[in-house]
């Protein structure tokens, strides 16, 4: 092989990855033994978070290997509205935090039906139809770096994070981030379900638009851009990717007024070639073993919440329901859009 | 024989057969309640499921507006919150413009193109699922658009089937329980009323068999017939043994004086040596055994009314006939060729509900001792007295002492016995006779001589 190939071939090895975010996996990984058939499993959850899991999976069911697959949110919604149309699933279980794709998935028709005593003991909010199954428990939380922000102006509720941006001193001017919503389908499911929590959401995007808020994209930029100050603070951040951090400079709060919890969906799709090996790995999650590697993992935070302020009655679970489907609808989400645009000045 | 009450060849037991029935009842009951229940479970269902896919598509009609002369769906939330009553359940729903086309919701083609009123429900499929549809239309007459926008909403059917056999099953519940409730009562109910038959049947087996007396006759009415027949049967069984018992003790009473009389004669007879003697003892012993014969045929004869008063069937029957069968007989002109006879009967019936053979036999033996002990003419008859209807044998003697009238008609007399007659036996079969058909014998002296009558309630002649 000349060096003129194996330059080549390096190029194309370091091109492949930022090819495929635009239409296939960001990222795979391979659990269990090396040979032989595996189920695949295709989740938008980072595989080193989700990852020690599914070792422990692995190693207590010999047999089952399991091939994981990282999607973007929306590339893993179209893929399985394709193939679910296509009636033949690559995918035997998807696990997205978009539940309202999900749901929307299930909606088609395009889930197979489970029950166990594990999946039946989930509270209703948490489960549709014994086809979709809400595993994890992930706050909204707002974040702060703790050097920028001093403790008095630390935000408890949605009213100090507004009475902060309507502050005329313009301390926080352009230092406030939230997901750009039209880019990341968690940032719209949250910003949604705000809409529909309080009236506080209409003065929040009127804060927002006042102290030049940044919409941006992705868990992880945000929370890189709260610890290094780039921001001050952060709203609407998935608790989960903050904790996994454990950062000093990065202060949470989950927000008093109420705290919205995101419980991730996991789905076997109809045409599942491996269901029994999906259906294994959903008890598995739902076991009290599963549900102590998931709360290690920082994917279930239901327990005490760090901030002990917020009473358990505060966390609004999104409720996995027909009812997403109106987050989906193509006429509500542009007429969503669009406010949201002018809220930031788009 | 004091046997258990299983007794071979019974059928089911009354208890188990009424049971059943109630029991099938109950059954038949409990099918043609849960086809009802189901029935009625399914309309319910499809009536409250329908209003909440109405409401929705009210819901969402509404929220439609003209925003740049065009139609725009604010989809509302609470559509969905009203369908996600049905929890479980897939949702379509579509809104679509003048021509068909697609503003927001399921694109493709309706499930069902061409709705016919507003609001239309119609059954068709949601991806292999059985669904209910319904399309409601709205008209925009504006400035800038004008058109009619159609709203699909459709739901499928789990919470539907839910509710149907939610509410089948409850109904079914209810109705269990009060079927079991029922036939708790019923078998209780049955257990009540069977009682007295069971009282009865431990009674007849916990009997001494010699034991003819009645049973307790406080039953319930239907079982009181049943245990008055088995009374009558058992007084019958009762008099008829003792009228055997006395036969019996009556006879060998009877007998043993004649027959000890008859063989010390006939020893007498072997041991003489006189023939003119012998002649004589010869000749009483003939007496003697003829007069035997005729207190034994009389004892029989007796027997014999005694029984058949008791079972021979009564019949209505004219007294008149019994007389004029004893006269025409013609028996008197062995026993007394010489006296004469004569028969008295008018021309009206003389009707009695009683046994022609008894009553013959009764009036025979009066006869027989108006001829023997009575005297001169004879006259026999039968006559209407008032409400007594009467039989009668006078004859023109003076009648028996009053003494011996005291003592008459008794079961039998020693003295009649004693010297081989049977006067006592002949007047006390004539009483048994009287008394069986409710009547009586009554002896009295009249102007022309001794007369006996038996006397008994005369039965209204029906033409």
């Amino acid at each position: 092989m000349t060096r003129f190939a194996i330059l080549v071939s390096a190029l194309i090895a370091a091109a492949l990855p930022a090819m495929a975010q635009q239409d296939g996996p960001e990222a795979r990984a391979r659990f269990g033994p090396a040979d032989g058939p595996a189920m695949v499993l295709r989740s938008t959850t980072d595989i080193t978070v989700l990852g020690p899991t599914l070792e422990d999976f692995t190693a207590r069911n010999p047999g089952i290997a399991v091939d994981y697959e990282q999607w973007g949110s929306n590339a893993l919604y179209d893929i399985s509205q394709r193939e679910c149309e296509a009636g033949q699933s690559r995918a035997d279980a998807v696990l997205s935090s978009a539940v309202h794709q999900m749901v929307d998935l299930v909606n088609r028709g395009c889930a197979g039906s489970y029950r166990s005593t594990a999946s039946a003991g989930l509270p209703a909010a948490r489960r549709w139809r014994d086809q979709l199954w809400g595993v994890t428990q992930e706050p909204a939380v707002i974040i702060y770096n703790t050097h920028l922000v001093p403790p008095q102006d630390v935000p408890h509720t949605r009213f100090a994070l507004l009475d902060l941006m309507r502050r005329a001193e313009g301390r926080y001017q352009g230092k406030i981030a939230t997901y750009e919503i039209e880019a990341s389908g968690l940032g719209y499911l949250f910003a949604f379900e705000d809409s529909l929590e309080a009236s506080t959401f209409g003065a929040l995007m009127e804060g927002f638009s006042r102290a030049d808020a940044v919409a941006t994209c992705c868990s992880a930029e945000i929370i890189k851009g709260v610890s290094q100050g780039e921001y001050a603070i952060a709203y609407n951040v998935l608790g989960s990717y903050v904790n996994a951090r454990r950062d000093p400079n990065v202060g949470v709060v989950w927000p008093q007024d109420y705290t919205l919890m995101l419980s991730r969906g996991y789905m076997i799709p109809k045409s599942a070639g491996q269901a029994s090996a999906a259906q294994r790995l959903l008890d598995f999650l739902l076991s009290p073993r599963g549900q102590e590697d998931l709360r290690t993992a920082g994917l279930l935070l239901n327990g005490e919440p760090e901030d002990s302020a917020t009473p358990a009655s505060a966390l609004h679970t999104i409720a996995i329901s027909p009812v997403l489907l109106v987050a989906l609808d193509r006429q509500k989400r542009a007429q969503f859009i669009a406010r949201w645009r002018a809220a930031f000045g788009r | 024989m004091v046997e258990g009450r299983a007794i071979t060849g019974a059928t089911a037991s009354l208890k188990r057969r009424v049971i059943s029935g109630v029991l099938a009842l109950l059954l038949v009951g409990g099918a043609v309640a849960a086809l009802a229940a189901f029935a009625y479970g399914r309309a319910a269902a499809r009536e409250s499921y329908d209003r909440l896919l109405l409401g929705a598509a009210n819901d969402i009609a509404e929220a439609i507006s003209i925003q740049n002369g065009a139609p725009v769906v604010d989809l509302p939330v609470a559509a969905f919150q009203l369908l996600a009553l049905a929890p479980d359940d897939r949702i379509y729903y579509s809104v679509r413009g003048p021509g068909g086309a697609v503003l927001t919701g399921a694109t493709g083609a309706l499930p069902n193109p061409t709705p016919t009123a507003s609001p239309s429900f119609f059954d068709a499929k949601m991806a292999d699922e059985n669904a209910r549809f319904v399309t409601l239309a709205r008209r925009f007459a504006e400035r800038s658009f004008s058109g009619t926008v159609t709203v699909t909403v459709g739901q499928t059917l789990r919470a539907r089937t839910e509710m149907a056999l939610g509410l089948t099953r409850d109904a079914l519940i209810a109705a269990a329980i009060g079927g079991i409730a029922l036939l708790a009562l019923a078998v209780l109910v049955i257990d009540r009323a069977m009682r007295p038959l069971i009282r009865i049947a431990d009674q007849l087996a916990g009997r001494d068999p010699h034991d003819l007396t009645p049973m307790d006759a406080a039953v319930p009415a239907e079982v009181a017939v049943m245990v008055g027949a088995m009374n009558r049967f058992m007084a019958r069984l009762d008099r008829q043994v003792a009228a055997m018992r006395n036969l019996i003790s009556d006879t060998a009473h009877q007998l043993r004086t004649p027959v000890a009389a008859l063989r010390v004669q006939a020893e007498l007879a072997s041991a003489e040596e006189d023939d003119a003697r012998r002649e004589q003892i010869l000749t009483r012993l003939q007496r003697r055994t003829r007069s035997l014969g005729e207190l034994l045929d009389q004892m029989l004869s007796r027997a014999l009314v005694v029984h058949r008063t008791d079972a021979a069937r009564r019949v209505e029957l004219d007294l008149r006939d019994v007389a004029l069968d004893v006269i025409e007989s013609r028996d008197h002109e062995l026993v007394a060729p010489n006296r004469e006879v004569v028969l008295e009967i008018g021309d009206e019936a003389v009707m009695v509900m009683a046994d022609t053979l008894s009553l013959t036999e009764a009036l025979r033996n009066l006869l027989g001792n108006a001829l023997k002990h009575g005297a001169g003419r004879v006259r026999v008859g039968a006559s209407r007295e008032g409400a007594r209807a009467c039989l009668w044998v006078e004859d023109s003697g003076p009648g028996p002492s009053a003494e011996v009238l005291e003592r008459i008609g008794e079961r039998f007399e020693k003295t009649a016995a004693s010297v081989g007659q049977s006067a006592g036996l002949g007047l006390s079969i004539a009483r048994a006779v009287a008394q069986a058909f409710g009547g009586e014998l009554v002896l009295a002296a009249t102007a022309q001589g001794f007369r006996a009558v038996i006397s008994l309630p005369a039965e209204q002649e029906q033409r």
